[in-house]
């Protein structure tokens, strides 16, 4: 029988044949993810309370990025808690190493056609690597802790194919932002498949834009099926793939609710108005809006290729006097090669602030704060109101080329225009 | 919130122990407080507030966009949403909030993915119900087993989704955790009784 990938994951996972849309199944774990603020602070007592003992510390992941680096006592004692419990229970920890969501891929651990959970909304990440990987609670994350399973209602998959290619200074998080405001973010119990010439294109960090930001589409989850550089990343990763990549791609007949083409080649970067991704449009249409901060950062915009993109647009420029930007690379490891290959000078020669690693101002917990009536513009994934700071704040989302620009102008403008402009 | 910091003794971030789900499985019956689409999980349970102790997190609970909604609110009361309830993070304390106000069920045109799952795992009904019509202190009843949202103002009653058995069987209990314990130890049933086993650990 013909099947998406989806599916075919989730019927590996549940020992099916075949599993269909709207079924409710329970399947086992490859991989479990947890983080400082979901994780052991919250399961170490519940597990204690059930009496229950981690199903298999080899396939559990905890990463700390929430409350790093500690700025007061009870951050610290978060994680030193989380390393307590992270030795007792023989799990693999990386301690302020970065986001969790870009960590784990640095190190290999999401593989094509595994079946992972991850006690963040934003795990959907791990589907740019061909697997097929939800986000969930506290409890849940105990209950998978315990029981090495997890139910799932199996979704539809929707298609969703870019054709063509995307201009210079456009981006997946354009992409994302206009499929935000194109197709809402009521779109639960669908996973996404995203495909195409534009896709295929795309280095691994960028297929992970799409899939993380698939939670803001509301979806199950949101994947690209593995290639050769999905291959060629887990090598580097240190944890190549042993399996038939063949074996997890969707079937092209296989029945999916919905199939989607657009034309990367015509699309504009993307600017989201407060108070949602949604509310996004190109930013040709916007008026030229001051801005007080920009902030390049989270899982889902300060990686290698995000810090790469920023200083194309940096590159001798400076940025406006009345404005600030900020920067919290994604992991240390990005943070070492953007030193090395001399990204870092240009991002600080043109006066960016640098913060520390780790989820910062986009769980409203670290540096770069906002208050009442201030202006930003964000890579970040989401301007809920109140997210980033007080609720009386205005963010706006954008791609680092755009924030970048906007940082050089001091408000919202097109940055290809820039990009094409000697500096 | 002050956090015990003995060296030797992991932090206990409980300041309170969640009450008990509210009510029964069979019928939960209070004032409507009714809220539009993509009620977010920052408006819920804002981040600049997550450090705080459950009841004051669960003070700003939908603040921003209705500052009496959290003093007002009482126990066995029913949030009416639209479209996405829910949408955002993973964080538990969207779903806590409610419950720590005394939140008898969430009716919704639908339900964010986590959101949902998180309600169920804490014994809190979350229906999905698009037709329902319901105004601000408006007397409905939530029957979760039934699928049903009677609106005793208007006298309408509507057939909801009802929640799939094996999910319904997870509040019946009182949430995942105590359905944990039942499956972990199936002569336990007296230790997994009550709200002892709930997922409190709130923080």
């Amino acid at each position: 029988m013909a099947a998406t990938l989806a599916e075919k994951i989730i019927a590996h996972a549940c020992q099916r044949d075949s599993v269909s849309p709207g079924q409710i199944v329970t399947a086992s774990l490859d991989l479990l993810m947890m983080h400082d603020s979901g994780g052991p602070r919250r399961v170490a007592s519940r597990l204690e309370q059930l009496g229950a003992k981690v199903w298999d510390p080899d396939r559990v992941v905890v990463v700390s990025d929430h409350f790093v680096p500690a700025t007061d006592l009870e951050s610290a004692e978060i994680l030193a808690l989380t390393r307590r419990w992270t030795q007792q229970a023989g799990v693999r920890h990386y301690d302020m190493l970065g986001i969790c969501h870009v960590v784990l891929q640095e190190g290999g651990h999401v593989q094509p056609g595994m079946f992972c959970v991850g006690g963040d909304s934003h795990s959907p990440s791990g589907g740019a690597y061909g697997a097929f990987m939800i986000g969930v609670g506290a409890t849940d994350i105990t209950g998978a802790l315990v029981t090495g399973e997890l139910w799932l209602k199996v979704p539809q998959t929707v298609r969703v194919n870019w054709d063509g290619a995307l201009a210079d200074g456009v981006s997946a998080k354009d992409i994302m932002l206009y499929l935000c405001a194109t197709l809402g973010m009521g779109n639960e119990n669908q996973a996404f498949e995203y495909d195409g010439p534009a896709v295929r294109a795309m280095s691994m960090s960028e297929r992970m834009v799409l899939c993380n930001m698939s939670a803001e589409l509301g979806a199950e989850t949101g994947m690209v099926s593995a290639d050769e550089k999905t291959l060629a990343a887990l090598v580097e990763a240190g944890r190549p793939f042993t399996g038939d990549i063949a074996r997890w791609q969707s079937d092209s007949e296989a029945a999916c609710l919905a199939e989607h083409h657009y034309d990367a080649g015509t699309l504009a970067p993307q600017i989201a108005a407060p108070h949602s991704p949604a509310n996004s449009r190109a930013v040709t249409e916007y008026e030229p809006i001051h801005i007080d901060q920009g902030y390049i950062g989270a899982c889902t915009g300060a990686k290698l290729s995000d810090l790469h993109m920023a200083a194309k647009v940096l590159k001798g420029r400076k940025i406006a006097s009345n404005t600030r930007l900020l920067i919290a690379p994604a992991s240390v490891a990005m943070t070492r090669q953007a030193a090395a290959d001399g990204t870092l000078e240009i991002l600080t020669e043109a006066g960016a602030i640098m913060l520390p690693t780790g989820c910062g101002a986009c769980a409203g917990m670290g540096a770069g704060m906002y208050s009442a009536g201030e202006v930003g513009l964000s890579t970040t994934a989401r301007n809920f109101k109140g997210r980033m700071g007080s609720a009386q704040a205005q963010v706006y989302l954008g791609s680092p080329y755009s924030v970048a620009a906007g940082a050089v102008k001091g408000y919202l403008c097109d940055p290809r225009e820039l990009l094409a402009e000697p500096a | 919130m002050t956090a015990d910091t003995t060296p030797d003794k992991p932090v206990d971030m409980r300041t309170t122990d969640l009450p008990p789900a509210a009510a029964s499985a069979l019928s939960r019956r209070g004032r409507a407080f009714v809220f539009g689409d993509n009620i977010d999980t920052d408006l819920l349970a804002p981040g600049p507030y997550m450090r705080e102790s459950p009841d004051v997190l669960a003070s700003h609970c939908l603040e921003a966009i209705d500052p009496d909604f959290a003093s007002d609110v009482q126990r066995g009361d029913i949030v009416v949403g639209g479209k996405s309830f829910g949408i955002g993070s993973s964080r538990e304390q969207a779903v806590q909030s409610l419950v720590v106000l005394g939140v008898g069920a969430i009716v919704a045109t639908s339900f964010a993915r986590i959101f949902y799952r998180n309600a169920l795992n804490f014994g809190l009904p979350a229906l999905t119900c698009p037709d329902l019509q319901a105004e601000r202190g408006d007397d409905v009843e939530v029957r979760p087993q039934e699928g049903l949202v009677i609106n005793h103002t208007t006298g309408k009653q509507y057939q909801c989704e009802s929640i799939p058995p094996e999910l319904m069987e997870i509040v019946n209990v009182g949430g995942l955790m105590p359905w944990l314990a039942r499956k972990l130890a199936p002569d336990a049933k007296a230790a997994a009784a009550g709200g002892d086993a709930s997922p409190g650990d709130p923080g």
